[in-house]
């Protein structure tokens, strides 16, 4: 009988969600990326007081929430392809990316309450 | 000339070495495969694939100062001395030059390279308009001398998986036919993370590739139409 485990199985049918999710995000890094970069050309020598100034904007905050948002998604898009190339077996495989999850997860929890707590 | 080529007999060899050559070139010998073929009558134990000479089979492919090429269109005149030759990088070496190309074609095989078409024959042949014919232009022109393949680090990594960029390409040669009638299967075949995401644009296949192909560009073209069906 063939074991068909020892078969290699492709077809999983996704794939290019994460494609464009990685643009998408990387499109959103740039874009706030110029507006701080905007920001801090504009006004020469930013003081702390207007950089918390800047933050009690409740768009800013969502847009700063946005952008980290999308560097976790990006991040964790790439690292997901990063252990799919180097790490075979599937088990381990899997740890790692049940791991590399959480902390991104732990990371948009902490970048809410830094946003927001300040 | 110097020439320094990887050596290695599985019958003898423990893993592959370097051997030095040093010889005098003919005026005649304008390619590097001339130069191959001079070593060879001085060392015929130097194994090596080669058969048209003139870059259309796509036999005597090898990695050439680090780059892969085929040594019968490459100008001996171009290369930088010592020549530095080594087998296609990544696939299983059988002797010397001569590389195991088993998983290329097993790759190339999985993608259905012929036309899919449920129609009754015609009686003569399935035409094309002239710009239907044109979308072919750019893709039909691959030999299949796997240097594009296997000069792409995520071929090396997952061969078994990835379909490496010159079964893409072919993939995307039938997409565009305009007798094709498989496109929702072959884009089905290929919406996987492995066998077709694998590619991350780095285009070392459009730098290497010796017909002037561009694979990249036919796998962004299959990126962008299951993104298109898939939204």
């Amino acid at each position: 009988m063939v074991n068909a485990a020892k078969k290699i199985p492709v077809g999983a049918h996704y794939g290019w969600q994460d494609w464009l999710a990685q643009r998408v995000t990387a499109v959103i890094m740039v874009l706030f990326s110029a507006v701080i970069i905007g920001f801090f050309m504009l006004k020469s020598g930013v003081n702390y007081v207007e950089w918390k100034e800047l933050f009690r904007l409740q768009l800013f905050r969502i847009l700063a929430l946005l952008f980290l948002l999308s560097v976790y998604y990006h991040a964790w898009i790439g690292i997901k392809d990063v252990l799919m190339d180097y790490i075979k077996p599937a088990g381990i495989r899997v740890g790692l990316q049940v791991a590399v999850l959480l902390f991104l997860l732990a990371c948009s929890i902490w970048s809410v309450t830094i946003i927001w707590g300040a | 000339m110097k020439f320094i080529i990887e050596r290695f007999d599985p019958n003898q060899d423990q893993k592959p070495y370097f051997k030095e050559y040093d010889i005098e070139l003919e005026p005649s010998d304008r390619m590097l495969l001339d130069a191959l073929i001079r070593i060879k009558s001085i060392d015929d134990t130097l194994a090596l694939r080669r058969s048209c000479r003139e870059g259309i089979c796509g036999s005597d492919a090898m990695n050439i100062n680090g780059k892969n090429g085929l040594a019968c269109i490459t100008k001996i005149a171009d290369l930088k001395e010592p020549v530095k030759l080594r087998p296609l990088p990544g696939l299983p070496i059988i002797r010397d030059l001569i590389v195991d190309m088993t998983q290329f074609f097993k790759q190339y095989n999985s993608i259905k390279p012929f036309v899919i078409n449920h129609d009754p024959p015609p009686e003569k042949e399935r035409l094309q308009s002239p710009e239907e014919r044109l979308e072919l232009d750019g893709l039909y022109e691959c030999i299949l001398c796997a240097c594009c393949s296997t000069s792409c680090p995520s071929f090396w990594w997952n061969p078994d998986k990835f379909v490496g960029p010159a079964g893409l390409l072919a993939a995307y040669r039938f997409i565009a036919d305009s007798r094709d009638q498989a496109v929702n299967e072959r884009l089905d075949n290929l919406e996987d993370p492995y066998r077709l995401f694998r590619c991350h644009t780095i285009m070392n296949c459009v730098d290497v590739c010796p017909k002037g192909l561009n694979p990249s560009l036919a796998i962004g073209k299959i990126k962008e139409m299951l993104v298109r069906r898939g939204v």
